[in-house]
């Protein structure tokens, strides 16, 4: 089995595998955890709404903290959305997924997808440079952070080495430059199974912990 | 500022592993749902320390919020969390040291006044106060609290207030509140519709709040008492971290109200008191309470709202602070804005007022530690310019804490505004 076969194969079907076992383990992990009875007398009891609240409120700040963090917020945001546009915007990621899937959709014009491209690359730097520059988040900065820096960022180097067609083509399935596809599928599969073990979980752990807040807050009529 | 000398204090004659072993057994009960939520979500983002009164004053990187909790998230992940067999396998999370935990006592008691404003800005809505809170029944299980405040604690519990207002103190008061101010001071009624709470810091200091307590009760024709058996709602168990005294200090304010067969039970102007019985107090207790708690500052809003209470209007300005555990933390901001609307006063706000409001440095049993005394006049600078920036002709709270750490900034600063008590305003207005 060659390297490109270990990628599209074995590997990708273990790193699925972690993705999700690991993501089911975690969430489990906080779930079976006691919970406490709430027993005061709630102020509100629609706490389903005060969740749904807390998860749209926080996606960006209030005007008092907008000052001071808003250009952290501005770059985390330009990277997240430019990374949503080259992972399913861009035409042989589509094919991959309909690959894998059956299901499929347009691609972004060749612009979109450079543009965010760019601003994926800048924005993840800057990132990193905010983050060894800010006396705050270097104190706060473990292992996690840097690792999980760099497992985003290799899907990005190494895809970047593969832009040898137009942008709108599908690629074909045997590429001219195999071991470079092969080493681009295993940077993916890399990201997929670390992201269950990592600060990645803010995928899915931001709904549960801006909606436990939303709900608990809401039950006190208090602001989340 | 200069950073103070690192310092930290101690109860008993433990030894360390005994330390350690007792925060890591009162965290490993606090790591629960919610909890847990919460230690696997912090994304690292430094979010938290703008809007911290701590951090913005001094803009030292150790007062960033979630860094308070840095011991009690590692022991969760090393402990409890999902993947914890594999951080102990591989020593990934070392185990807390009593030297980490001694570290950490200024950062948990001296720069968290557990106010919240941290979890409006988080991204992931992290409510780290609540955090705080848990971490300090570890510290407190392994002896590590402030010596002032764990003094302050033990006296609420061993003589019923931090303050010596003890059964004896408070009779001798009301005696003389009644006969100074000619208004009824009901003690220990055997029944009574209504029992008023008080805080030790009202007693001994802001004795006119029981007067204005007093003569609002009786102006609305409620049936009221205040029990000897329960007055001090100030819950030093809870700011300690002392979980059996938070419950017994609870306890007495509900066996009180059921003695009296009180309907509802009135929270003086004391945020962190609201906090303790309103919203912990049947959690702690493990069962719902058999009255209605509320606020003072609500209490008086749902009386002027029906006419019960009827008030003289007041042209005047007023810039009001909310205590963070009454607004916030609380879910009565509007509550105080109402009795202001009602009194006509011109409502000027601070620059982050309402839920986003500035704590005064002085919540949490913050100013029950003097040794936080400079940091805590530092954050107070922030609270003294967005006052002043409102050029309000009074200014006016609902906590008498936080008229304590005002009076004391203002002593310290030598700040030209005194602050009010909402109470006592509406007692001066009524009609």
């Amino acid at each position: 089995m060659d390297l490109l076969a270990f990628a599209r194969g074995p590997a990708l079907t273990f790193a699925l595998a972690v993705f999700a076992l690991g993501s089911l383990w975690r969430i489990l992990g906080i779930l079976r955890r006691p919970a406490r009875r709430e027993l005061s007398e709630p102020r509100s009891t629609a706490t389903g709404a005060g969740a749904a609240r807390a998860i749209a409120s926080h996606m960006w700040h209030a005007k008092n903290f907008r000052r001071r963090s808003l250009a952290r917020s501005l770059n985390a945001y330009a990277y997240h959305i430019g990374l949503a546009i080259v992972a399913f915007g861009f035409m042989p990621h589509i094919a991959f997924i309909e690959r894998l899937t059956g299901l499929s959709w347009p691609a972004l014009p060749g612009w979109i997808f450079v543009a965010a491209v760019a601003l994926t690359f800048v924005g993840l730097l800057y990132a990193l440079m905010e983050r060894l520059a800010s006396p705050v988040l270097r104190l706060l900065s473990n292992f996690d952070d840097y690792a999980s820096w760099v497992v985003t960022i290799l899907p990005m180097v190494t895809g970047m080495a593969l832009l040898t067609l137009p942008l709108a083509s599908r690629y074909p399935i045997a590429p001219d430059r195999p071991v470079a596809v092969a080493l681009h599928l295993l940077a993916l599969e890399l990201l997929l199974a670390w992201l269950p073990f990592s600060k990645l979980a803010h995928a899915f752990l931001v709904f549960i912990s801006r909606g436990a807040t939303g709900a608990a807050f809401s039950r006190k009529g208090a602001a989340a | 500022m200069n950073a103070p000398a690192a310092r930290w204090d101690k109860q008993g004659a433990r030894g360390d592993a005994e330390r350690v072993a007792g925060a890591m057994s009162a965290f490993m009960r606090d790591f629960g749902r919610t909890a847990a939520i919460y230690l696997e979500s912090c994304i690292h983002c430094g979010h938290c320390a703008e809007a911290c009164h701590f951090y913005v004053a001094t803009r030292e990187a150790k007062y960033t919020p979630i860094w308070k909790i840095e011991p009690f998230k590692q022991a969760y992940q090393r402990e409890a969390g999902p993947f914890s067999w594999a951080y102990r396998m591989l020593n990934l999370k070392r185990a807390v040291t009593l030297g980490e935990l001694e570290e950490w006592q200024e950062l948990l008691y001296d720069s968290c006044t557990m106010c919240g404003r941290c979890t409006l800005a988080c991204p992931m809505a992290i409510d780290i106060a609540g955090l705080v809170g848990l971490a300090r029944h570890g510290m407190f299980e392994a002896g590590l609290a402030p010596q002032d405040l764990w003094a302050a604690a033990d006296r609420a519990e061993r003589e019923g207030s931090p303050l010596g207002a003890t059964p004896k103190v408070l009779r001798e008061r009301l005696e003389w509140l009644a006969d100074e101010h000619d208004v009824p001071m009901h003690l220990d009624l055997e029944q009574a519709d209504v029992l008023v709470t008080l805080s030790s810091v009202e007693i001994m200091k802001y004795p006119l709040s029981l007067v204005a307590a007093a003569k609002v009760m009786e102006h609305a024709g409620y049936s009221w008492t205040i029990s000897s058996r329960g007055y001090e709602a100030t819950n030093f168990g809870m700011l300690s971290g002392n979980v059996a005294w938070q419950r017994d200090m609870t306890r007495k304010l509900v066996d009180a109200a059921i003695a009296c067969a009180a309907k509802l039970v009135v929270l003086p102007e004391c945020g962190h008191a609201y906090s303790a019985l309103r919203w912990q107090g049947a959690e702690v207790l493990g069962r719902a309470l058999p009255f209605r708690v509320l606020h003072i500052s609500e209490f008086l809003a749902e009386n002027v709202a029906d006419g019960r209470i009827r008030v003289k209007p007041l042209e005047a300005s007023v810039a009001f602070h909310d205590p963070c555990q009454v607004s916030r933390r609380g879910g009565a901001t509007q509550a105080p804005r109402a009795v202001l609307a009602a009194l006509g006063l011109e409502l000027r706000e601070t620059e982050d007022s309402g839920d986003f409001n500035f704590c005064c440095g002085g919540g949490g049993g913050v100013i029950a530690n003097p040794r936080a005394d400079a940091l805590r006049h530092k954050a107070f600078e922030i609270k003294m310019r967005q006052l002043d920036a409102t050029g309000a002709g009074m200014t006016v709270t609902s906590c008498a804490n936080c008229r304590l750490s005002f009076d004391d900034g203002q002593a310290h600063y030598g700040w030209g505004r005194k602050m009010g008590s909402l109470l006592e305003l509406v007692a001066e207005r009524l009609a």
